[in-house]
This record gives C-alpha cells, structure tokens and sequence, in this order.
C-alpha cells in the first residue's frame, strides 16, 4: 500500500532494504542507517537488526514449543501439539536414518533445527509483505519521530543472503571438521586430489593432482554455495513477487482486488516452495555430512 | 544485500540453536519415542499372547465339556443298565413270591376242599343213614343194606 507520494521503484527499494545498525565510514561512529546507500555505505561493520530479530524471533518460537513438547514428553497418549511436534520429529528421525548412514548423536537435531528454523523464517513470507514494515513505519514515526519511509523492516531472514550463507556456511565448517575427523588430513587431501582421475602410473596420477584439484574443490565450495543461494534465491524472489502484486493495491479499485486474488494464490503456492526450501536445506545437509562420514 | 556483521550473528545464532537442540530438545522427545515404540510393541505381544491363551483356554474348554458328556452318557447308560437290572430282578422276585402265594393258596384250597369233602361226605353218610334208617324204620338189615350204602358212599 505505497502511499501517493513514493513512486513503485521507491516502495520496491524500501521493502528490499534492511534495517541496519552500523559504523559510519565517514565518522566513524555508530547507529543506524537512514537510507538504503547508507547501509551500503558501512560496509561489513554492520548488522542487519531485522533479520537477527525476526531469525531470534521464529529460532526462539522453535525453542518454546519443543522444549515444552520435549518436557512434556513421555511414552503415554500424546495429545494436540505434543502430537504435532511428535510427528515432526519422527518425520526427521526417518529422513536422518534413511540418508545418514554413519553413527552421530548430532545430525540429526541439526537437522530438526535446520527444518523447523528454516521453515519458520520462509514462513514470515506468508504474513502480508506491508503489514509488519507499516506497523514498524507507525511505531517509528510515533515512538521515535522519524520519518517513515527511512524505517526498514524485511521481516524475512531468509530474503536476507547473510541468514543463509551463515547457516550453510556452519554446515560447510562440520563437513570439513568430520571429513578430516573421520578420514584424517590424508584422507582428506587424497580424496580431493586423487579423484576422479586415478592411474597406475605415478607419473600420469600426479599430473592429474591438480585437474582433480581443481574439480574436487569447485563441488566442495559449490556445496555451501549452493546451499546458501538455493534457499536465499528461492525466498528473495518470492518475496519480490508478493511486493510486485502489492503495488497493484495502489492502482485503483478492480486492480486492487485482483492483486488481492494473485496475492492470496501465491501465499497458497508459497506455502509449498517455504516447505520444499526446508526440506531441501535439510535434505542436503544430511546427505552432505553422511558424504562427509564415509570413504569412497 | 550486504554481506556484513549479520553473517557472523547468524552462524552464532544458528549455532546456538543447534546445540540446545541437541541437548535439551532431542533426546527426551526421542526417548519418549523410543519408550512409547517398545511400549506398544510389548502391548501387541501382550495381546497376541493373550488371545493365544484365550483360544487354548476355549480349546481345554471344549475338551473338558466333552469328556464331560461322555462321562455323563457313560454314567446314564450304567444307571439304564442298572435299572433294567434291578427291574428285571424284581420281576423275578415277584415271579417267585407270586408263584409261591399261588402254590401255597392252591395247597390250602385243595385242603379246604378236602376237609370240606370229608366233611361233607360224613354229613350225608350220616344224612343218608338217618334218611334211610327213617324210611326202613321197621326193619333195619344192616348186612342187607350195607352193599348198598358202600355204593352211595363211593358215588358221592
């Protein structure tokens, strides 16, 4: 619902932008950032405040029903969300021992997190992409007198690249921990250099080190990548489809009640794309770290 | 679309997660699991073994209930025989004491008869002697006469 005054660009811009907290380069001084060049202006001395909030929010939302649940927990009749959260967990017990074949007490609640977190962060799509960011523009020029168009607020922490690198560079940091863990420093090394190309030759095999190498290490970095990009990629473009049908409210009567229709059938599809994310993410960081227990 | 600080926070965050998952979130809840799983599993082999039993205890049930009825038919059929026993040895008892009261009735009347006979026969002899003896008033030949009472006393 972009007012008169803001063009569609500029409501475009002002949904993409985070709200960010960071160092001024020019005084060197912290505190948050009035426009979108100046967000880009700080640099990595920043820190995008409304995905930590909202990533905390859904990660401590996670949290509360499942320690509850957990606490809860015994071998009786489970009833309503006990059941829900049961159900849950034994769908990810059975993803985690149909991929995961090695013995490790930690995969799979990284995996529980993975999904449950994940899905509740691509979930925040679904809340009306202007109902969060009006409100937070309310509050800003109510409580703090600012001025509304300059508070940003992108309530979905995987639109945000940084959620996404962060969490699958984690998983990259334990493939690469297990993987020496498990096969050793040789291991390790053997199995990026002395595949795909192997011969009996010494000579032959050692020219091929560094064309192995180089195939090898482009999948291991292509694994986080990948991960990463699939999920922020995924997010990132169905949230700019939610704004993109948002600025037709502002269009008139007819097509304000069309854009309410193609709002509502792409929340419907969303909710299959913030599953399929999930699953995907933890999918692949189960098969990932399997790979990563196991010699070829 | 920087890529600053909130990577950093993110992967702490995320970190965080994870580890009070594992510590606090997934081993009770798979525990709990676990125990329900081996709870139900002694449940359903408790009731397989129960309805085993049921059905062996129908199977001594139908065993005994027919043992049962043979014992019965046996002990019927010794009492039938029993009692036919007994009826056919008091038909003879009373066969015999019958046969006896007859014999002994028969002996008794035929005495009855004989004494009466006897008695009788004197009455009219004497009868016959005073009739006789009235009629011939006159003159009595006993030794005439005798001839002829010997022949009335052996017809009567």
């Amino acid at each position: 619902m972009s007012s008169e005054a803001i063009s569609s660009a500029d409501y475009i811009k002002h949904h993409l932008t985070n709200w960010t907290y960071g160092k001024f380069p020019e005084t060197g001084e912290w505190g948050f950032a009035h426009t979108a060049a100046e967000a880009k202006s700080m640099g990595f001395m920043a820190i995008h405040v409304d995905t930590m909030m909202w990533s905390l929010i859904t990660g401590f939302i996670f949290l509360y029903f499942f320690a509850r649940a957990a606490k809860a927990a015994s071998a009786g009749v489970p009833t309503g969300v006990q059941n829900f959260i049961e159900m849950i967990i034994e769908f990810i017990d059975t993803s985690v021992r149909g991929s995961f074949t090695s013995k490790n007490d930690m995969v799979a609640p990284l995996a529980l997190t993975v999904f449950v977190w994940i899905f509740l962060m691509n979930a925040m799509d679904l809340v009306p992409v202007d109902w969060i960011p009006s409100i937070a523009g309310i509050i800003g020029e109510t409580v703090f007198g600012m001025d509304p168009h300059h508070v940003y607020m992108k309530v979905v922490p995987s639109t945000d690249p940084n959620a996404t690198i962060g969490m699958a560079f984690s998983i990259f940091f334990l493939v690469l921990f297990y993987s020496i863990k498990i096969k050793g420093i040789g291991g390790f090394t053997a199995e990026l250099t002395m595949m795909p190309f192997q011969s009996k030759n010494k000579v032959v095999q050692a020219l091929f080190i560094p064309v192995n190498f180089l195939l090898e290490f482009v999948s291991l970095i292509a694994k986080p990548i990948s991960l990463a990009l699939r999920l922020f990629g995924n997010m990132y473009a169905g949230e700019m489809i939610f704004i993109l049908i948002a600025i037709m409210f502002s269009t008139g009567w007819v097509m304000g009640a069309l854009g309410g229709v193609l709002q509502l059938g792409w929340a419907i599809f969303h909710i299959l794309i913030i599953t399929l994310q999930a699953f995907i993410f933890m999918t692949l960081t189960i098969v990932y770290l399997d790979m990563a227990h196991n010699d070829h | 679309m920087n890529i600053n600080l909130t990577l950093i926070g993110q992967t702490i965050t995320f970190i965080f997660f994870v580890l009070f998952c594992m510590k606090f979130i997934w081993p009770p809840l798979v525990a709990a699991l676990d125990e329900r799983k081996k709870t139900i599993a002694d449940g359903l082999a408790a009731a397989e073994k129960g309805k085993h039993d049921g059905e062996l205890a129908k199977q001594r049930v139908l065993d005994t209930l027919k043992d049962a009825k043979v014992q019965a038919q046996d002990i019927i059929n010794l009492a039938e025989k029993r009692a036919s026993e007994i009826v056919e040895e008091s038909k003879d008892t009373a066969r015999v004491e019958g046969e006896r009261i007859i014999t002994a009735a028969n002996a008794e009347l035929e005495q009855e008869v004989n004494r009466a006979r006897e008695q009788l026969r004197g009455q009219v002899v004497s009868l016959a002697v005073s009739g006789a003896s009235k009629v011939l008033k006159r003159e009595i030949d006993e030794k005439a006469n005798e001839d002829l009472l010997k022949d009335l006393v052996a017809q009567l």
